[in-house]
């Protein structure tokens, strides 16, 4: 099937099978590998990518239903220049990645949360990022990076 | 995994829809948020040789009040439901379904079409005495949701049928708890009791096939909540796993009946 979408401001036309997931087609057809693919059954949050503006698993999605859609991922956050997104420095400023591949995920996610919840307490955090697993962390680190994110906005 | 290859068809009507469940002949599965779906077809549990794809039909993403009723539309989103005000029970329920994500894409049709009886919206939609309204070639016809559940992940629907809403009633008095290990996994029990028409209703999930009403409970309304509550745990037979024995199970429903009851008022 033909379908269109914007991904990280870049309109893309493509060819895509139904069968094939959000996930898998903006790894392999879109180049945007920066979206991790964990679990493949929408348990672990790491393909978390934001699809008109809301957080949605592309390992749920097939990309047919994102024809027409603006689609952004981990790539798209940092400015044209190369620097980093807030949340990104935020990260690396607490640790809040050790390994890196729920980051991708992570990061979404908090964009997110940053959008709805301009003010978020720490249990807010853990409440709105706990559909995202790390096996690293112990999520100290993240959960004071998103809450620096929150501030420094 | 990936799923199994699969015909894809993206009606933009209810009557387009049945066309193509009548013409998938047994082999077409409604494809709405896909958040329970796409897990099993990824699992290759489930390879339906059809999909079909109802997000883009209009007219069912509305939630609106109807005198002392809600009408929920198939494709209205937990996040909306969870955001609404008109029907505070609904908003409750699906604030607990899973994380933001699943939120997004998950919608209150594909749930009780589901039928997963540790799932948040069906125990709802029992203790509320909601009716489930299913399109099919022979027309419309109104289901309550006490004949809707036939067992685990089945429904009394036949396959060419569709849910297109629900109507709940807006309950007086309500409680809802649940408990889960997690933040967003499913519970492993939850307990809703709602007050509908000057008649109080008790429905548990997770502790059987389908959400089951605790009627001797709810005929002895006015007792002690704790002797009620009890009596929830008692018509029980909940069976053990690895997230939690029989008995613990047990014990678990008597105290979300207990809060779910304080929590309503009664």
């Amino acid at each position: 099937m033909e379908i269109t979408m914007v991904v990280d401001g870049e309109r893309v036309e493509l060819t895509v099978e139904p069968r094939h997931t959000l996930a898998d087609v903006l790894r392999e057809q879109c180049g945007r590998t920066g979206t991790h693919v964990g679990c493949e059954h929408g348990v672990c949050g790491a393909c978390t990518v934001l699809v008109d503006d809301e957080p949605v698993r592309s390992c749920l999605m097939f990309a047919v239903q994102a024809d027409g859609s603006t689609v952004r991922t981990v790539e798209g956050l940092e400015s044209d220049d190369g620097t980093l997104h807030p949340l990104q420095e935020a990260f690396v400023a607490h640790h809040g990645l050790q390994c890196g591949f729920c980051t991708p995920g992570m990061l979404m996610t908090a964009l997110h949360l940053l959008d709805t919840h301009p003010e978020p307490d720490r249990e807010t955090i853990r409440r709105e990022m706990s559909g995202n697993i790390c096996r690293c962390t112990g999520y100290m680190g993240i959960v004071d990076a998103v809450e620096e994110a929150a501030r420094l906005r | 995994m990936k799923c199994a290859p699969f015909e894809y068809v993206r009606p933009t009507s209810v009557d387009e829809v049945l066309a193509a469940l009548v013409a998938a002949d047994g082999e077409g599965k409604i494809l709405a948020g896909g958040q329970s779906l796409v897990p099993v077809m990824a699992l290759r549990m489930a390879r339906p040789a059809v999909i079909v794809d109802i997000n883009r039909v209009e007219g069912l993403a509305a939630v609106e009040r109807d005198g002392d009723t809600v009408h929920v539309g198939a494709l209205v989103r937990h996040r909306t439901l969870a955001e609404q005000s008109a029907h505070p029970l609904l908003a409750e329920a699906a604030r607990h379904i899973g994380h933001a994500a699943i939120r997004t894409r998950g919608t209150a049709g594909g749930s009780i079409a589901h039928a997963d009886p540790a799932a948040e919206l069906p125990v709802v939609a029992v203790a509320t005495g909601a009716t489930v309204t299913a399109a099919g070639a022979r027309g419309d016809r109104w289901v309550a949701a006490d004949d809707l559940f036939a067992g685990p992940l089945m429904t009394t629907l036949d396959a060419d049928e569709m849910i297109t809403g629900l109507d709940v009633p807006v309950p007086t008095r309500w409680g809802f708890a649940g408990f889960a290990r997690r933040h967003g996994d499913f519970a492993l029990v939850t307990v809703v009791v709602a007050e509908v028409r000057g008649q109080v209703r008790i429905a548990v999930g997770g502790v059987g096939a389908v959400p089951l009403r605790a009627r001797a409970a709810e005929a002895a309304i006015g007792e002690p909540v704790e002797r009620v509550a009890q009596l929830v745990g008692d018509e029980l037979n909940p069976t053990g796993d690895l997230h939690g024995s029989a008995e613990f199970r047990r014990g678990v429903a008597v105290e979300m009946a207990r809060r779910a009851l304080a929590s309503a008022g009664i």
